[in-house]
């Protein structure tokens, strides 16, 4: 964040990557994507590749760190060394413990934690490319990841950003933005109650560009909760399918077992159905 | 032992909280008192600068340095621990100079002295004592350390410290601080106030102009809660910067 205006980043009303201001770069997400993992996500935000892992409900390892009236939730964010154009140092750093933090405590407040009391849950985001917003990506990704792995929550978090280049307001900064624009401003939020989960902001913005990015932030909501509940219904689809291919070629009391399972799936879907609307 | 004193004095301050009262009698929007240096209520926190000669860097080659360091030191309180920089005190210092960074404050071309020499600025910032809102005691010392900064002279490769040259800010940011207790918002939570808050909301602002903001916690805000508490830290920014205007 420079404000360094040496470099224009609007050419003839559209951003350097063609975009308008108001328009997110393409998503793409897809859950269970992991073998060993409670629950997973592979997301493609732009340019940005995240891989998120859930691990959890497990034993609470020290065990000092049990809280014997509800999960631990525990969250740990990273840019792989090789993620951006100069190589970075392989470990967590100051950013990212920082960037974990804020994730955790936004996870907090979505994940019902006394239902597994004594136990932690291990949130894990990679990000393999970062081009810009690597935060907000991550906490999408981990969002399906958590609800991949079944764990209760009252809402499923969207993340997104917002920002100020060239004076103007903008979503969804990408990398040059984010370096040369004069203003960038992560968010989650809990797209059911509309509350504000995760919020920082650094740069230069009146109360009305403020206003107006929160606003614009908001507007996109529905957008990115619809790519995690798409992900979510396909990964359920798969999984429905892949059971009623196994009992298909088993005994009679699998076929029973067959009609339990699809009927449980197709709630699985109207209950998702009814969450998108 | 500790803990238990908390816990019941957990239950009496959201009691007292929405109730409409706070512990010491302050009003929701009120700081305590505190001079411009260091101390807000019973926190105290002292911010040291240092200057030293440093190569800038390599996409700002005629900029000087900024870097902000804070150490909860064990001396502060009984939960904080000896030990490598924590979560907590890697976000405090990250936080303050995010704000001090973004509001341009530090003159940092200023700060050039030869091609591939600058001046490095190194903030350190020491808890003394904690009695809750280390963010705001830390910004203000941080603010007030680097306003009444001063540069020594560099000659013949050699910096000389008696002949300083003072280096004001350029402009001062003011960070307030809230929390979320129940459905209300408090300012400058003391420590037991924050032990029972649910969200934490940092603001950096100048005039007219937000630079930065924290929110922390596993609580939430609305967004109709995180416009007005922008408001409040305007508001606030004066008192903020009349305890500045003494140095």
């Amino acid at each position: 964040m420079g404000g360094n205006s040496d470099m224009p980043l609007i050419v003839n009303g559209k951003r350097l990557d063609g975009r308008r201001l108001d328009e997110l770069r393409p998503i793409t997400i897809e859950a269970g994507v992991l073998n060993r993992a409670t629950g997973s996500a592979y997301l493609t935000w732009g340019k940005n590749k995240v891989l998120a892992a859930v691990y959890g409900p497990r034993e609470v390892f020290p065990k000092h760190e049990t809280n014997l009236y509800g999960s631990i939730v525990r969250c740990r964010y990273m840019m792989a060394p090789f993620s951006t154009e100069e190589h970075g140092r392989a470990g967590p750093n100051r950013r990212s413990r920082e960037i974990s933090k804020v994730m955790r405590e936004a996870f907090e407040n979505v994940i019902i934690k006394e239902v597994y009391p004594k136990t932690a849950i291990d949130i894990y985001v990679d990000i393999l490319e970062g081009q810009g917003s690597t935060r907000v990506a991550g906490l999408t990704a981990a969002a399906v990841a958590l609800a991949n792995a079944g764990i209760p929550m009252r809402d499923i978090p969207i993340g997104i950003s917002v920002g100020k280049i060239d004076n103007q307001i903008a979503v969804d900064m990408m990398r040059e933005e984010d370096n040369f624009g004069q203003a960038d401003m992560p968010l989650a939020i809990t797209p059911l109650s509309g509350e504000i989960i995760l919020l920082q902001m650094d740069g230069k913005m009146t109360r009305e560009e403020f206003i107006y990015a929160l606003d614009l932030a908001y507007s996109k909501v529905n957008e990115i909760r619809e790519k995690q509940i798409n992900a979510l219904r396909e990964f359920f689809k798969k999984s429905s399918a892949a059971v009623e291919e196994e009992n298909g070629e088993g005994s009679n009391l699998n076929g029973i077992e067959q009609e339990g399972e699809t009927q449980d799936s197709s709630q699985e879907t109207n209950t998702l159905d009814s969450i998108s609307e | 032992m500790v803990m238990v004193i908390d816990e019941l004095k957990k239950d009496a301050i959201r009691e007292l909280i929405k109730n409409g009262k706070r512990d010491d009698e302050r009003g929701f929007d009120d700081y305590r008192e505190g001079s411009a240096d260091v101390r807000i209520g019973k926190s105290r926190v002292i911010a040291g600068v240092k200057l030293e000669v440093v190569e800038p860097f390599p996409d700002r080659p005629n900029e000087g340095t900024l870097t902000v360091n804070a150490d909860l030191l064990p001396t502060a309180h009984e939960t904080f621990e000896e030990g490598p920089p924590n979560e907590e005190s890697i976000e405090l210092a990250r936080v303050v100079d995010r704000g001090i960074r973004a509001a341009e404050a530090v003159d940092l071309k200023s700060l050039f002295i030869e091609e591939g020499k600058v001046w490095g600025v190194f903030v350190d910032i020491y808890t003394i004592d904690h009695d809750g809102n280390l963010l705001d005691t830390a910004a203000l010392a941080t603010v007030a350390a680097l306003h009444t900064m001063k540069i020594p002279e560099y000659r013949d490769g050699k910096v000389i410290r008696e002949n300083l040259t003072p280096k004001p800010l350029l402009t001062i940011p003011t960070q307030c601080t809230f929390v979320k207790i129940g459905k209300e918002i408090i300012i400058d939570p003391t420590y037991a106030e924050e032990l029972v808050a649910d969200a934490r909301i940092t603001y950096c602002v100048g005039d007219n102009m937000l630079y930065a903001i924290q929110k922390a916690g596993s609580g939430s805000f609305s967004k109709e809660e995180v416009i007005s508490l922008l408001d409040k830290s305007f508001e606030k920014r004066k008192y903020l910067l009349s305890l500045l205007n003494k140095l």
